[in-house]
């Protein structure tokens, strides 16, 4: 049977037409962008082309603030070193708990260093406090670094409002956007966002290629040092395909915004309440009224994720897990304990999260194919009865670890 | 995706013995919700023979927690409890045709949940047998004697090592500190007297107090001596370490600051805290004073 790929959050497949875009830029079209040359002045042309499908994509003023990255993890590293190294007289940094770890990981360094890193915590439903916030701004922060949209249960922050406030105090604000483009609508012009990252592969464009841009008068500090390539910001020798292909899928994200946020955001719901009402004890996370339309983000309670996700591979659907036992370390998901899911919920999460290459009759093989999951699961964990979860769990099966 | 052994599929797709055993006669209940590992042993003891009639196990975990549960079961019918007492994490790993490292830990809890079974089976408090040591890893609660244990039985030697195998430093990592002062002291331990007859404890690593003692034993060097003597000894110390492709070169004394850059795969090794401090035990038990052995990039932030 055909695979079922619903872990687009992770990573997305590459267009087709994407693809096709690409090609010839690995054979006939190899220039140099920097040469006089007719080889490398085709190149040239065809890079800034892309620049400005990206420009529209994200509602840029200028092509010009398109800078081109190895993806969201060098965009968000470049962000945030840039605003300390160019505001020596700020070291502060307000970011949350629910970030990536491109944010999250620099971070901790940079505590280390000395910096020092205020985390807006989030409530039950992975939502920001915005009094917090506020009490939090002064004249040492040099950067407020959000995401825009959670990768893990999809809630959506207000960075637009966030941003204006950061704005009114003089301080930079980033977003990490790399699961919001595309999908939420984007208009920079309009916005106080001064810098922000998409990635590539999560719109089907390829991976290790992505974008910062950087508003026209924001003070910047370039990562590395080299040639011109980026107007001195990104130097290196242009990813000339990559760039290509992310110019391809941003147009193509522009004409498919609204089967994003109505076919797709259709077949969650319908996966969702599929789910929910033939398995009990399981229940959504993340903010209901406010998250990416292709995500959905499901705690079964009493089991654990990576059981489910090797049950389900076995039926050839590919999710994935809130529960970090599939990733090597050991705690449930960051995200899941900032918004205070129960340990015995927060490591059975598993994510659903969409594209536009999926069909209904994928989301009904799936819907029929996770209850049984659950329950051959359950049947086996020590804190389910015949029925249901043993009363109070927490009593009844309180090992011991020596 | 983990690399799975076709075991370890095979005993998680088809777990043995799975579900409650009806007239159990021992239980051993381990692990904690926490870390997303919890295991129920349950065995069927024939009182006259001690031998294990059935087995059966609950558990809730990943993959290799319920396979490792399941192989365990399967290991274990037909023994007598005193040959069950010796089945060790490595035979239940072996069994699965082997664990990924990461997840040695599932073999490691079923140890325990057996040890656990036979403990409540013979009336016994199980939890007694481990609450000697100090408790090192907050976060999933392992103290020091089941570090020890673990690291003495499978000769581990990085922190990383210990994570996998107890999960201690799992989680927040801030315990990683007293892991590395853990395996410093068994390392040294077995690399210098793998004697019997030590009836004391591992001798403790000479604290910044034992300085006045050891330099009024010690006649006074001049200053040109002590950074010979530190050359000297951070010499003698640099095969070892070139063994492991790296090594070590002094940058600069200052008082009681030795700064010092560790090269080739020294660099960024994740042992690096480690290697710094056992090579500073040497300089202290060596010198007779107590120094600081530092990376260079420290000297910056000196006052």
């Amino acid at each position: 049977m055909k695979p079922i790929y619903l872990d687009n959050n992770a990573t997305t497949a590459c267009d087709p037409a994407v693809v096709e875009a690409m090609l010839p830029f690995f054979t006939e079209q190899f220039g140099n962008a920097s040469s006089i040359h007719n080889f490398g002045n085709q190149v040239g042309l065809a890079i800034k082309q892309a620049r400005a499908q990206i420009q529209a994509l994200i509602g840029a003023e200028h092509d010009s603030e398109i800078i081109f990255t190895s993806g969201g993890t060098e965009s968000d590293n470049t962000a945030i070193l840039s605003a300390l190294k160019a505001q020596p007289e700020r070291n502060q940094i307000i970011t949350t708990m629910v970030e990536h770890p491109a944010i999250l990981a620099l971070c901790e360094r940079l505590e280390k260093e000395g910096y020092v890193v205020h985390k807006l915590r989030v409530d039950s439903r992975g939502r920001l406090d915005i009094d917090e916030y506020k009490a939090l701004l002064n004249n040492r922060v040099a950067i407020v670094s959000v995401m825009w949209a959670n990768n893990e249960s999809g809630t959506i922050f207000p960075v637009e409002e966030m941003a204006e406030l950061a704005h009114a105090m003089g301080i930079q604000f980033h977003t990490d956007a790399v699961q919001a483009v595309g999908k939420l609508p984007i208009d920079l012009k309009r916005s106080k966002i001064d810098m922000l990252s998409l990635s590539g592969h999560k719109l089907h464009a390829p991976k290790g290629i992505g974008v910062l841009y950087l508003r026209r008068g924001t003070r910047f500090r370039g990562l590395l040092k080299g040639g011109q390539q980026e107007r001195g910001r990104r130097p290196g020798t242009e990813n000339s395909p990559g760039i290509i292909g992310l110019g391809k899928a941003a147009e193509l994200a522009m004409q498919h915004f609204s089967t994003e946020n109505n076919d797709v955001r259709y077949l969650r719901d319908k996966l969702e309440k599929g789910i929910l009402a033939k398995v009990p004890r399981a229940f959504p996370t993340g903010d209901l009224h406010n998250r990416l339309p292709n995500t959905s983000s499901i705690a079964f309670e009493f089991v654990e994720g990576e059981g489910i996700l090797l049950l389900l591979n076995k039926l050839g659907i590919a999710a994935s897990s809130g529960s970090a036992c599939t990733s090597g370390s050991l705690e449930p998901s960051h995200v899941m304990r900032a918004m205070g899911i129960p340990y015995t919920a927060a490591h059975g999460t598993i994510r659903f999260s969409l594209s536009r290459y999926n069909t209904l009759e994928e989301v009904e093989r799936v819907i029929a194919a996770v209850p049984p999951i659950i329950e051959q699961l359950r049947k086996i964990s020590p804190y389910w009865g015949e029925a249901g979860p043993v009363e109070d769990p927490a009593k009844m099966f309180a090992p011991a670890y020596g | 995706m983990w690399d799975y052994t076709d075991k370890v599929k095979e005993h998680f797709f088809n777990p043995r013995n799975a579900g409650p055993l009806e007239d159990a006669n021992a239980v051993g209940d381990i692990g904690s919700i926490q870390c997303g590992d919890a295991l129920r042993l349950m065995l069927k003891v024939d009182p006259a023979t001690d031998v294990i009639l059935d087995a059966s196990f609950q558990t809730f975990g990943c993959g290799s927690a319920i396979a490792s549960s399941s192989a365990l079961t399967e290991i274990i019918k037909g023994m007598t409890l005193d040959e069950a007492y010796k089945v060790s994490n490595q035979d239940i790993a072996e069994y699965l045709d082997g664990l990924p490292p990461e997840k040695m830990h599932c073999s490691v809890m079923g140890r325990e949940a057996l040890q656990a079974a036979i403990a409540n089976y013979r009336g016994e408090e199980w939890k007694d047998a481990h609450a000697e040591g100090e408790l090192i890893c907050k976060c999933y609660a392992i103290d020091s004697a089941l570090i020890e244990d673990v690291v003495r039985t499978n000769n581990l030697s990085t922190v990383e090592e210990v994570t996998h195998y107890t999960k201690a430093g799992g989680a927040c990592a801030s315990c990683h500190e007293k892991i590395e002062e853990v395996l410093v002291r068994i390392l040294k331990e077995n690399s210098k007297t793998p004697s019997f007859e030590k009836t004391e404890p591992a001798p403790v690593p000479a604290a910044a107090p034992a300085t006045a003692s050891a330099s009024s034993e010690k006649p006074k060097l001049t200053n040109l001596q002590r950074m010979r003597k530190i050359e000297e000894i951070i010499e003698s110390l640099r095969p070892m370490l070139q063994r492991d492709h790296g090594d070590i070169e002094i940058v600069d004394i200052i008082g009681k600051n030795i700064y010092v850059n560790l090269k080739g795969a020294c660099m960024g090794c994740a042992l690096e805290a480690a290697t710094l401090g056992s090579i500073q035990q040497k300089l202290f038990e060596d010198l007779g004073e107590y120094v600081r052995l530092l990376p260079a990039s420290m000297m910056e932030m000196a006052p």
